[in-house]
């Protein structure tokens, strides 16, 4: 397959794995600890577990996986909300696929489909809109989630239902940015960073100078990566790099994608449509200042939070999750107290059991494969 | 249509259109129960298989096939999967009132040629026609009766350590033909479901290797479900390598631009055999003699260790483990 192929090719994989090992190994010597880097997006994560990157590398280094699946932070308190609106006889509710199964107090979407209520799966806000256009007796909201990268889209479409006058579509918005919820993590005490891995669809809207401060004052090398495979590995040896040539820069793998500038059609249409919110609850992290975004009064006629009322209640999250140590570096998914025992993915509890992309998640399937291997181990012995 | 109730006109139904489509001398009489003679199937083998399954398949029209030939060839794999002969069918329609009767006749005729096809005979049925809302246009259940030949034993605990993985061509074709068939995509492809029915493919595979261990058809859930099965019911561990898998680039595609897994798509023509070492390039040379296994492969090995999980070896050279699905596979925000 074209443009997916060239970023898949083992014997590249093969000479990029014996760099970083090489560099890993050189710069773990001084460490009490192995190197520990932090993918800060879900899609990184799912490549690394997809591939088995991690059995690729050496135990000098770690992955700790970030905060940027947006399915994993969305607080409970918000998909009881959406819940509330999806119930409403009148409503069509729309969203993403993998929203559908993220748990509430009381239900996810899937289950309230199943009890009756009109949700459906799109790949697009835009049609969502068709559907409003397509059922004028209808009201029908889209569930809007995600980072920069699904901003765009999202208003976008609330531009062109204002200027085709569509009013029976309206947004729920839990759109959430990243830089705070990245900043938070670089000033908590206990951080056990090295360095990042930049989300690579989100820099292609907000470009790579939002992350500046990152290396200039937290002194964190940082490169923003594609999806692939290749793009991993390949960034991953440009943190060593850095490191080892005691460099502290934001560099950019994913140029093919990513301009240093960003996106500015898209940009202006986050800035029309949008502003932040003063704070902002994420599940597993608690709430962070000016990391949500909300509709602005002008386009408050397609507001959902404003024209349907919803239980607005603030969930906290299960006492014995401990999903903020892990988002930190602070301890590996199979350390918390309920990792694999009352949190699975047949039935989460934390953020990051919630969706593939979640990093417990990923290392609950990793899990049992270590295992696999030890019976296989023991089998041959 | 409006043949509710069970009165004229559903009589008119059943005689205009269902009946002549099938016509057969077991279905003719319209009795209530079809009449089979126990010595003819005798001679065949000396076990009956006996299966069921029903179609609900939106939308009823797709490239490469419809509700109509799903039903005939589903039930068909379903016996042959046991080696059996397939011989009698029986076909339950539920139709929403509203159904437009040119409908209803086109998937009557494609049931009608596929089960000639396939050699077997549609010998009782049932309609009902429901209110509107009651269904979703027409759901078909197809119930199945095949002989299985003396000393045949195909079943889902056999898979031994050192055992072949095969499949008999590529994967995902139906799942995602469906997708864009159903048109909310706004993704095109020449893209046809592979639909078709395996039991000509299988009488080919036994004779190539008559002790052929495990056989299921990679139905709903994909490559990956049915091996999940087996290697839970034989108590051992599944390795696959992805390099092997036999994927169209457009299926290729479609997965990666949705974020779904082609290992969980549907088929609706692809078999997994699990076949003794020794006899596996023979099966495979006799399944690529087969159109239904022209891109036949063996994509994987069974293995003493890691028993009830499935290991992919990736294209990248890491692993990971292949789980049941915990619910439908949904796709993924970015």
């Amino acid at each position: 397959m074209k443009y997916a192929d060239e970023f898949r090719d083992p014997a590249l994989a093969k000479s990029l794995v014996a760099a970083i090992t090489e560099l890993a190994d050189t710069l773990a010597a001084n460490m009490p600890r192995p190197l520990q880097v932090m993918e800060v997006c879900g899609g990184h994560t799912h490549t690394i577990f997809r591939y088995g990157l991690k059995d690729l590398l050496p135990p000098s280094i770690e992955f700790v996986h970030g905060p940027g699946c947006p399915v994993c932070v969305l607080p409970m308190g918000r998909v009881d909300d959406c819940v509330a609106i999806a119930e409403h006889p009148q409503v069509i509710m729309t969203t993403f696929g993998d929203a559908m199964r993220v748990p509430g107090s009381k239900k996810s979407l899937l289950q309230a489909k199943a009890d009756g209520a009109d949700v459906r799966t799109v790949y697009s806000p835009l049609d969502a809109l068709k559907l409003a256009q397509k059922h004028p007796d209808k009201e029908v909201v889209f569930f809007g989630l995600g980072f920069e990268t699904t901003m765009p889209s999202t208003a976008l479409t609330v531009l062109q239902a204002e200027a085709t006058g569509v009013r029976n579509f309206s947004l729920f918005c839990n759109h959430i940015t990243i830089i705070p919820t990245v900043k938070a993590i670089l000033d908590s005490p206990d951080l056990q960073i090295d360095g990042f891995l930049g989300p690579g669809h989100v820099s292609m809207v907000i470009g790579t100078r939002p992350y500046d401060f990152i290396a200039q004052r937290y002194g964190k090398p940082l490169v923003v990566a594609g999806f692939e495979p290749l793009d991993i590995l390949q960034s991953l040896w440009m943190v060593l790099r850095q490191m080892h040539e005691g460099r502290c820069e934001v560099e950019n793998q994913y140029r093919r994608i990513v301009p240093i500038e960003g996106n500015s059609p898209a940009l202006d249409a986050i800035t029309r449509v949008f502003e932040l919110r003063e704070f902002f609850e994420w599940r597993g992290l608690g709430s962070i200042d000016h990391s949500g975004i909300r509709m602005r009064e002008a386009y408050s006629g397609f507001d959902a939070e404003r024209r349907f009322s919803v239980p607005n209640l603030k969930i906290a999250d299960p006492k014995s999750c401990q999903c903020g140590e892990v988002l930190k570096g602070v301890i590996k998914p199979q350390q918390c107290k309920v990792f694999g025992t009352l949190c699975t993915p047949e039935t989460p509890l934390g953020a990051l059991m919630v969706s593939s992309e979640g990093a417990c998640a990923a290392y609950h399937q990793y899990s049992r494969i270590a295992f696999v291997k030890r019976d296989a181990a023991a089998a041959v012995s | 249509m409006a043949h509710g109730g069970g009165g004229r006109a559903m009589r008119d139904l059943i005689e205009r259109l269902i009946v002549p489509a099938f016509g057969n001398p077991l279905l003719a009489p319209l009795e209530d129960q079809a009449r089979i003679d126990l010595r003819g199937l005798a001679e065949i083998g000396d076990r009956l298989a006996f299966t069921t399954d029903s179609y609900v398949v939106a939308p009823l029209f797709f490239p490469g096939g419809d509700i109509g030939t799903l039903a005939i060839c589903g039930t068909v794999n379903d016996l042959a999967m046991s080696g059996a002969v397939p011989l009698f069918l029986s076909c339950g329609l539920i139709i929403e009132e509203g159904l437009p009767t040119a409908d209803l006749e086109r998937v009557l005729a494609s049931m009608s040629a596929q089960a000639r096809q396939c050699g077997v005979s549609v010998v009782t049925g049932d309609t009902k026609v429901v209110n509107r809302g009651a269904a979703d246009k027409m759901f078909i259940n197809t119930a199945g009766i095949g002989v299985i030949a003396a000393g045949m034993d195909i079943s889902a605990k056999r898979a031994r350590p050192g055992d072949a993985i095969i499949v008999n061509g590529t994967l995902g074709d139906h799942g995602v033909a469906i997708l864009v068939a159903r048109n909310e995509l706004d993704l095109h492809t020449d893209l046809a479901s592979d639909c078709q029915p395996l039991h000509g493919l299988v009488q080919a595979m036994l004779a190539a290797c008559p002790d052929i261990h495990c056989l299921r058809d990679a139905t709903r859930g994909g490559l990956a479900t049915v091996l999940n099965e087996f290697a839970l019911s034989s108590k051992v561990g599944m390795r696959l390598h992805e390099r092997a898998l036999p994927t169209k680039p457009e299926v290729r595609g479609a997965c990666e631009m949705l974020g779904l897994d082609v290992l969980y798509m549907a088929n609706e023509g692809k078999l997994v055999a699990i076949v003794p070492r020794a006899d596996a390039d023979a099966v495979l040379a006799a399944m690529r003699a087969h159109p239904a296994g022209a891109d036949a492969a063996i994509v994987g090995e069974v293995l003493a260790e890691a028993a009830g999980h499935v290991i992919l070896d990736t294209l990248f050279g890491g692993e990971r483990v292949v789980d049941m699905l915990v619910g439908e596979q949904l796709p993924r925000i970015c």
